[in-house]
Parts: C-alpha cells; sequence; structure tokens
C-alpha cells in the first residue's frame, strides 16, 4: 500500500510542474495538423500556421493591425455602449454578460468602426470582434455598421467591413432582428452612390450578419476554411436530421456555388484588398516602392531578369 | 373546422359546444331562447376576459394555431381578380411564398406572402411555409415588377423562419434574404407589411422591410424561436416559455418597442374564431395606410422608410 500511495504522491506534483514548465502562451499548437509553433512567430505569420497553411482566430487588435496601414488607424463611435432595452435575463441577467465581455474582451462592443488606410487606399471601414459575445449583432453593432456606411458617403470613400458573428444578438430580441433591415438600407445608399463596398467573410459568418450586408458587398471575399452561411449546421442537421456534406458551408463551399468572388489567404488579403479597392475605382496602381538604391546616372538597371510577365 | 383546441381555449369551446347542443334540444322554443343568449353572452364575456390576460407563451401559440387564416384566406377575403405568379426565373418556383397582382377595392396591389398548408400534404408543398431562397428570389421579382408599374406592395408575414437546409445553403439563402432587405428599402412604391401570424426572424422581416408595419393582434415578431432561443441561452429547449416572455415578442411588444405602427384587433378569440370580422378590419386598415403613403411623394416616402428603420435600436454612452 506504501508503495502505491508514494508513487502517486509522487507522480502528482510531477504533472503539475510539466504543465506549468512552459509558460502559458509561449508556443501554440495549431488545432488543424498538430504543429506547435512559438507563438511570436505566428503571431507574426498572422496566425496562419507555417506548416498547413491553417487559419487561426484572430484577435480584433491584430486583425486591424494586419488590415489598416500603420498610423492610420482612427476608431470612432467608441462611446456607444449597448443597454438593456428588454430587461433581458436568461440564466443570468445581459447587462450581466456584456460587464464579462467587456472585462475579457475590452471596452465598447462586438464591432469597432472607423477610418484608416488599407495598402494606400482610404476608407471607412469596420471589423467584428468575434471574441465580444460571439460578435453578436445588437443595437450597438447595428448602428456602427450603419455608421461605416453612411461616413462611407459623407467621406466618399469606399467601405470596407470584416465580418465574423454568429449573428443577431437574442438578448435584443427583435430590436436586433431590425438591424438587419437598418444595416442593409444604408449599404443602398452607398449602392445609389457608386462607391464601393467590399465584404470580407471570416469565420464563423452566419445568422442575420450574413443574411444582411454581410453578403451585400460588391466583392465578397472569405479567408479560406470560413463558416459562412445563414443557418448553422447544428440547426440543419436537427432540422434535415442527417449528416452534412463534408466541407459544406466553407469558403470554399461558398466559392463553389458562386456565393463569393474570392478566397483570399490572410496573408494576401490587404494588398488584394487594396488592388482591388483601386481596380473598382479606376485608380492608378500602387506606386511601386522605391529602388533601393537609384542609380546617379539615371541608366536602367537592365540585366534583365523580368520580375513580372507583362499583362 | 377545429383541428386544435388550445388549452385556454377549451372551456370556451365546451361551452359553445354546450350552447349548441341546447339550441338543437330546444327545437326553437321561446323559453329556452332568453337562456340560449344569456350562455351565450357569458361565452363570450369569457372569452374576452380570457383572451385579454393571455400570456405570451400562449401568444405564440395562437399565432401558431392551425387553424389561423392565412395568406391565401385573407387574398380570397379581401381582395379581387387574384392572379398568383409565379417563379424566380433562375432556379424554381417557392410555394412557400405565394405572390402575385389583384385589387384592393379600387387600387391595383402587389400581395406577396408566406404561406402555410392546411394539412400535412399541403404542408409538405408548402414547405411548412418555410422559404427557400428562390421564394424570396421571387418576391424581389414581384417587387421590381410592381414598382415597374407603379402598384404598391403588400406582404403578409407568416412563416416560423426561413428554411435552414442544404440546399438552401447551396443556393445562397443568406445572399437572398439579404438582397431582399436591401430592395426593399428603396422600393419607390408605397409598402406595407402585416404580419398575419408568425414573425420568424430573417425570413420574416425578408418580406418586412416596409413603410408601415402592421400586425394582428395576436400575431407575434422576434429574432428567434422561443425553443431556439431557450435551446442557445438556457441550453434547454424546454425553457421556451420564459424564452416567450423574455423575448419581448407579441403585437403589444413590438408597439411599444416602436416597431410596429398599428395593431389590428381580431375577433374575439382570434382571427381563427371570427375571420369575416377580422379580414374587414384587415382590408380598411390596409387601404387607410396605402391613401397616407400615396399622399407622399416618391421621395419623402424614401427618405421616411429610411429614418423608419433608421431610427430603430437602443444606444447607451460610455
Amino acid at each position: 500500500m506504501a508503495w502505491w500511495r508514494r508513487k502517486k504522491e509522487a507522480l502528482e506534483p510531477d504533472s503539475a510542474k510539466s504543465k506549468n514548465s512552459i509558460p502559458k502562451g509561449l508556443w501554440s499548437k495549431c488545432e488543424s495538423c498538430g504543429e506547435i509553433t512559438y507563438t511570436d512567430e505566428l503571431v507574426a505569420n498572422l496566425r496562419v500556421c507555417p506548416v498547413c497553411q491553417h487559419h487561426a482566430p484572430m484577435p480584433t487588435a491584430e486583425r486591424i493591425a494586419a488590415t489598416v496601414d500603420e498610423g492610420t488607424w482612427q476608431e470612432l463611435d467608441q462611446e456607444l455602449r449597448s443597454g438593456d432595452p428588454l430587461e433581458f435575463h436568461d440564466q443570468q441577467p445581459y447587462p450581466d454578460r456584456l460587464a464579462r465581455a467587456m472585462r475579457s474582451a475590452g471596452p465598447g462592443d462586438a464591432f469597432l468602426s472607423g477610418l484608416g488606410d488599407v495598402d494606400g487606399v482610404p476608407v471607412s471601414v469596420g471589423f467584428f470582434a468575434f471574441e465580444f459575445m460571439g460578435g453578436s449583432m445588437g443595437s450597438v453593432v447595428g448602428e456602427k455598421v450603419t455608421r461605416v456606411f453612411e461616413r462611407a458617403l459623407e467621406t466618399q470613400r469606399p467601405a470596407l467591413v470584416l465580418s465574423a458573428s454568429g449573428g443577431a444578438r437574442m438578448q435584443e430580441g427583435v430590436l436586433s432582428l431590425m438591424q438587419m433591415a437598418k444595416t442593409s438600407a444604408a449599404r443602398a445608399r452607398l449602392r445609389e452612390a457608386k462607391l464601393p463596398y467590399i465584404s470580407v467573410v471570416l469565420h464563423p459568418t452566419t445568422g442575420g450578419v450574413a443574411a444582411s450586408f454581410a453578403m451585400l458587398g460588391d466583392l465578397v471575399l472569405a479567408e479560406p476554411k470560413a463558416l459562412v452561411g445563414f443557418a448553422g449546421p447544428r440547426v440543419i442537421q436537427q432540422t434535415i436530421g442527417q449528416d452534412l456534406p463534408k466541407g459544406f458551408q466553407r469558403a470554399e463551399f461558398l466559392l463553389e456555388h458562386g456565393m463569393v468572388d474570392r478566397i483570399v489567404p490572410r496573408l494576401e488579403m490587404k494588398e488584394q484588398l487594396g488592388t482591388l479597392l483601386r481596380l473598382m475605382m479606376g485608380a492608378p496602381p500602387r506606386p511601386v516602392p522605391p529602388e533601393p538604391e537609384p542609380t546617379d546616372d539615371g541608366e536602367p538597371d537592365g540585366d534583365g531578369e523580368p520580375v513580372a510577365a507583362p499583362s | 373546422m377545429s383541428t386544435k383546441v388550445l388549452e385556454f381555449e377549451r372551456p370556451i369551446v365546451e361551452l359553445e359546444g354546450k350552447i349548441k347542443e341546447l339550441k338543437h334540444l330546444s327545437g326553437g322554443s321561446q323559453e329556452m331562447a332568453a337562456e340560449i343568449e344569456r350562455l351565450e353572452q357569458k361565452a363570450r364575456q369569457l372569452q374576452r376576459e380570457r383572451f385579454a390576460k393571455l400570456s405570451p407563451w400562449e401568444q405564440v401559440q395562437l399565432a401558431k394555431h392551425p387553424d389561423r387564416p392565412y395568406t391565401l384566406d385573407y387574398l380570397g377575403e379581401i381582395t379581387t381578380d387574384f392572379v398568383e405568379l409565379r417563379g424566380d426565373r433562375a432556379f424554381a418556383d417557392d410555394p412557400a411564398i405565394v405572390g402575385g397582382l389583384c385589387r384592393l377595392g379600387e387600387r391595383v396591389v402587389m400581395v406577396i406572402g408566406h404561406q402555410k398548408g392546411r394539412n400535412t400534404k399541403e404542408n409538405l408543398y408548402r414547405n411548412f411555409g418555410m422559404a427557400r431562397p428562390e421564394g424570396y428570389r421571387k418576391a424581389q421579382r414581384l417587387m421590381r415588377l410592381a414598382e415597374q408599374f407603379g402598384h404598391p406592395v403588400i406582404c403578409f408575414i407568416d412563416t416560423a423562419g426561413a428554411y435552414p437546409g442544404i440546399g438552401a445553403e447551396e443556393r445562397g439563402q443568406s445572399e437572398a434574404i439579404a438582397s431582399s432587405l436591401e430592395l426593399m428599402s428603396v422600393l419607390r412604391v408605397p409598402t406595407l407589411s402585416l404580419v398575419i401570424g408568425e414573425g420568424g426572424s430573417g425570413g420574416a422581416l425578408a418580406i418586412g422591410v416596409t413603410d408601415r408595419i402592421l400586425m394582428l393582434e395576436h400575431a407575434v415578431y422576434s429574432v428567434i424561436s422561443p425553443r431556439g432561443c431557450a435551446s442557445i441561452l438556457w441550453k434547454d429547449p424546454e425553457a421556451e416559455q420564459a424564452a416567450a416572455k423574455q423575448l419581448r415578442m407579441t403585437a403589444l411588444d413590438l408597439k411599444t418597442l416602436g416597431i410596429c405602427d398599428e395593431i389590428i384587433p381580431e375577433a374575439v378569440g382570434g382571427a381563427h374564431r371570427g375571420f369575416t370580422q377580422t379580414a374587414a378590419a384587415v382590408a380598411e386598415t390596409l387601404t387607410r395606410h396605402l391613401d397616407e403613403l400615396f399622399s407622399l411623394s416618391v421621395d419623402a416616402l424614401l427618405a421616411a422608410r429610411y429614418d423608419k428603420f433608421r431610427r430603430i435600436g437602443h444606444l447607451e454612452r460610455a
């Protein structure tokens, strides 16, 4: 008996120690291929697994930094906060859920709006914060999205929205539902003004967000394997009572069915957005980055390797 | 016609049954007539009292009552010359949404509405009134047609929601709903929507972005079904009664929240127990709102519609 007890005692601290020996977050394991990457390296790679190209969820602050040119991001509408118009109480009161979300995801709500340059193009832009109550759209999110479109109109800039959302926020009931109409109406005004709107759908984008402005982009771009659809897979499975096909509602499925223009890997997103916006607006191409050492005599350094085929 | 009696309808239905029996037995005798009259009054009183204090959950049940009049019932009762128009011109016709031109009084109108089935066979055909993308695309086509000829659009909302299925997703259920919302927000003719039963989420709103939002007294309108909400937030679908209360989805709630413009009273006991009376109130209300909307210029109409939805929401500031 003593022998067993001793072994048990010896094992417990050991296993606890081995768990703690790696500081939390220093290494990240890819949830797709299991590859272990140094977290700093992964973040520098925009959280795309260097081995299997899996696009891991990206905190909104990193997303903004990866999309908007450095020093140009100007967040607006920061003062808006959700109230509790229905005095909604499920297993806990809605204000408690909001408070918890603000503690973990930061103040504000599930959407950040503002102005900034994307690859040199000034845009009116908004980002869903999925980490805030699943990116759900209540009155505040609906208002901010609407303002992205209205501000695009005021400033005569294109609009850009990057969506990741479970859909309408149930705790604001039918007020949330109506945000679908409000945002779509604002989007319509932008279309009438012939200003471009690009919608980027990220993993996951479903429900009332997918079924309103997110699918109303002049162009709709998706990240690889992003799940995008009206109904969530679980609901569909329960309704039809059969297994769903492999890859169902993923970006590749949407591309195949004609629902998105392109699947754009995260590491190419910013550049593609810039190229597409310039093309849509008929603006000149992105200025070629200056040569490192311009030669004094002005001769073209013609040692000849073509960089890209003329098209 | 009654196929199902809800719990709170039972005392009234039983009393009515007794009155009918008594009438039959009395054979038209004078002394019985007074007694029958007294009982009938009591039944009406009982019904009025009971229906004045329906719980949100009872309202939801009433809104989904299998005997409740559906879109085509109203069209048959209040319009003339209804000609159904079908198909989205791209994939199929979706019988879960019906639409067509007709006359409401003097006026030619385009009507579009969800259509549920009255029995199993019909429900399979109508997919229980749960539309697929082609349904919304047909609706869009009919709205554009109405706009082209300057006819107003009236939408009858009555759906549990847009259909969640594989084919629906393949054909872009989200895009179909989204583009309906956008189109309706800029449609250059007067538009009305009337929730006659269930206003279920995006599938309902897809034909509901209108100048006026009207609701029948016992209709409901919600972002999600109480059951869906309960299974997500309570982790228990059986908590649907609590969810129905929390979601604030009755006509009165929607009026209080500033979304519903007018509640159309139903016959005592609900539209299914006094259809002619309810339908007459519907016709009167629709006509009155169209008269008002036609007095506005198209630009004023569109500006007011934008403002109507622009204002919806509850904001606080840090």
